[in-house]
């Protein structure tokens, strides 16, 4: 008997830069710079309050005598003040971190609640199916010939008149996420009922059904995770309309206050000076939300060719 | 056939049914009607009245009834910010709406369909390799940013258009129009191109896909085999049949453009019904939003009833399917 070499089993990161999907990755120098940029922008709003030169939240820090300061690399630029300052003396490029960081935890959360609402409800749809199936669906078809624009803006009305008109930012952060999560829960659970519903019927569903599984373990444990590819692709273009709701519910005025701005919300207090000059205060926070929706949209887009099997 | 019309506008009574209970409860539950219509110091006795004057004492299923039957005949209620009839206010400002989003269609048929072709015939070219490029970008940009910008290039810097407002309007009745004045014309171009924009890239990319596979098609080889000239094959035979979906789709989207519409009234303070709607949502002006929603719902609900049966009709297989037994 000869000793024949186990081989070893090759390490999680190993395994991760052999597979097809960094091979893919790799192939497509857009989608590289692409997850750069998402990488840098995510870095720069995690580090915000190292990075920048004041707490653009903080008003005892803001002083109305550098106000509307033109960027640095302008004549009237001054220092500290690279991308220049607003009317109340808040500095442009710290405003931009901290408001990347509230448009990306909306986004982040809001995601995150439809998914789980939308894969809840379209793992019950699939698995029970009959009647219960049929109204989850009815309900989901009725709300897709909505916009989620539309939806949010109802679902901000709506709360605003039931707890005040003056919510602090805080709570609108919170309205922000319940909305946008109820806008964007369908194409979820579409997804996954479809997938539970060819699941349902494989042998090792059957396998767990016999050993006396509760229905509960089966479709979490064992259904859903073959459920995920898709669900994944959903997510990351979903993020990209998330963020892009919130900077226009911001921007609409029914979203983030003045005093703790997001990206929409800077764009539309910049928009104010459009017409006396003052362009960087709307310029840059407008560079910033397109760079990172744009950036997103491409790597959603890799990735749902990527993740296709049929275009492998 | 007659069957399925009955069946699918039965659907969409019932959806309309559904979304009529959603307004009746944003109206009747989302804070207290009373409280918003009357002075700080009205006494007691006097919201009493006022409460009775509004029926607010009634049964919940009667008042619904009631809210239906209004409803029904486009009566919502009294604005609590302008204090008229929310059916007047929302009269006064649809023409506006309307034509903005009429007009914003066509552009995005027209461009979209001609740059779709162009991309479809040419897909090698350097020209339709930029068109792919700026309608990805076109996707990425939000609605309101595409406007500002138009604002800022079109407006402040060049100031060939104006920024806001609808320019003069000439009166037809209750309509109004700004097709018909040449100030009227220009402010319609930004909101339009703007509002139409989306939907352009969007019908670029299916003309552009539907007319790649239609071109790989038999009958389309077969035609070569004939011996036509290119041009009778692009246009006689493949985009005829590329331009069903289209226009279903755009048919479709028209409902979103006017949802759409809302962002679009707001960067150039058009006024129509979409400015409307974010004035109510933000000062909290809960008859304006829900007669929005039953509005906005039977626009919806009547176009995609309209292009189900034109579809059927226009599309024999889909009869055949239809009149089979279920």
């Amino acid at each position: 008997m000869t000793d024949a070499p186990i081989p070893r089993t090759p390490s999680l990161l190993a395994r991760a830069i052999d597979s097809d999907i960094f091979y893919s990755f790799r192939r497509s120098r857009l989608t590289i710079v692409a997850a750069a940029i998402v990488f840098l922008l995510l870095m720069m709003a995690l580090f915000a309050p190292v990075l920048v030169v004041q707490n653009p939240f903080d008003p005892a820090q803001l002083e109305l005598i550098n106000s509307r300061i033109a960027p640095l690399w302008t004549a009237e630029g001054q220092k500290p003040f690279l991308l220049g300052t607003d009317e109340q003396g808040r500095d442009i490029y710290s405003a931009i971190l901290y408001g990347m960081r509230i448009s990306l935890v909306v986004g982040v959360l809001g995601v995150s609640f439809a998914a789980v609402l939308g894969i809840g409800l379209g793992l019950i749809a699939g698995y029970i199916g009959g009647a219960v199936d049929s109204l989850i669906m009815r309900i989901a078809d009725v709300q897709l010939t909505f916009p989620a624009i539309l939806i949010a803006l109802l679902i901000d009305g709506v709360v605003k008149s039931a707890l005040g008109n003056h919510l602090d930012a805080s709570t609108t952060l919170i309205v922000l996420v319940v909305a946008i999560g109820l806008s964007f829960w369908v194409q979820y659970a579409r997804t996954v009922r479809g997938s539970v519903m060819v699941e349902k019927n494989k042998d090792y569903v059957a396998a767990a059904q016999l050993i006396g599984l509760p229905a509960r373990v089966i479709m979490i444990r064992h259904v859903l995770p073959n459920t995920m590819g898709p669900i994944l692709v959903i997510a990351t273009i979903n993020l990209a309309l998330a963020i892009i709701t919130e900077a226009t519910l911001s921007f609409l005025g029914s979203g983030m206050p003045d005093t703790m701005p997001s990206l929409g919300t800077l764009i539309r207090i910049g928009n104010n000076y459009l017409f006396s000059g003052e362009w960087w205060v709307i310029a840059f926070p407008g560079l910033a939300l397109a760079s990172l929706i744009l950036s997103i949209n491409l790597l959603g887009d890799w990735l749902r060719d990527a993740l296709n099997p049929k275009l492998q | 056939m007659l069957a399925f019309i009955l069946r699918r506008a039965l659907q969409s009574i019932g959806v309309m049914i559904a979304v009529g209970i959603i307004a009746f409860t944003m109206f009747r539950f989302a804070g207290d009607p009373v409280n918003q219509m009357v002075a700080i110091d009205t006494t007691p006795a006097q919201r009493a009245e006022v409460r009775a004057s509004l029926g607010l004492d009634d049964p919940v299923p009667v008042q619904f009834a009631r809210y239906f039957i209004n409803a029904v005949q486009f009566k919502f209620g009294v604005s609590y910010q302008f204090r008229q009839p929310v059916s007047a206010l929302l009269k006064e400002r649809m023409p506006a709406t309307l034509e903005l989003a009429t007009c914003a269609t066509v552009i995005a048929m027209v461009f979209g369909i001609l740059m779709g072709i162009y991309s479809a015939l040419r897909k090698d070219s350097f020209f339709a390799k930029v068109l792919q490029a700026v309608s990805l970008i076109g996707i990425s940009l939000p609605t309101f940013l595409i406007g500002i910008l138009l604002i800022y290039l079109f407006a402040v810097t060049l100031g060939w258009l104006p920024s806001f407002g609808r320019g003069d309007v000439v009166k037809f009745g209750w309509w109004t129009t700004g097709l018909l004045t040449i100030s009227g014309l220009k402010a319609l171009i930004m909101p339009s191109v703007t509002l139409g924009l989306f939907q352009m890239t969007l019908i670029m990319r299916l003309v552009r896909a539907e007319m790649l596979e239609v071109l790989r098609t038999d009958y389309i080889r077969f035609a070569r085999a004939r011996g036509l000239t290119t041009r009778a094959i692009h246009f006689g035979h493949a985009l005829k049949n590329t331009l069903v979906p289209v226009i279903t789709v755009a048919g479709l989207q028209f409902g979103s453009v006017i949802a759409f519409a809302i962002i679009t009234e707001t960067v150039f303070q058009w006024p129509g019904m979409g400015l409307l709607f974010v004035q109510a949502v933000q000062n909290v002006d809960i008859p304006i939003m829900a007669a929005y929603l039953l509005v906005v719902s039977l626009i919806f609900v009547t176009i995609n009833l309209i292009v189900d049966i034109l579809y059927t009709i226009v599309d024999p297989r889909l009869r055949a399917t239809i009149n089979r037994p279920a």
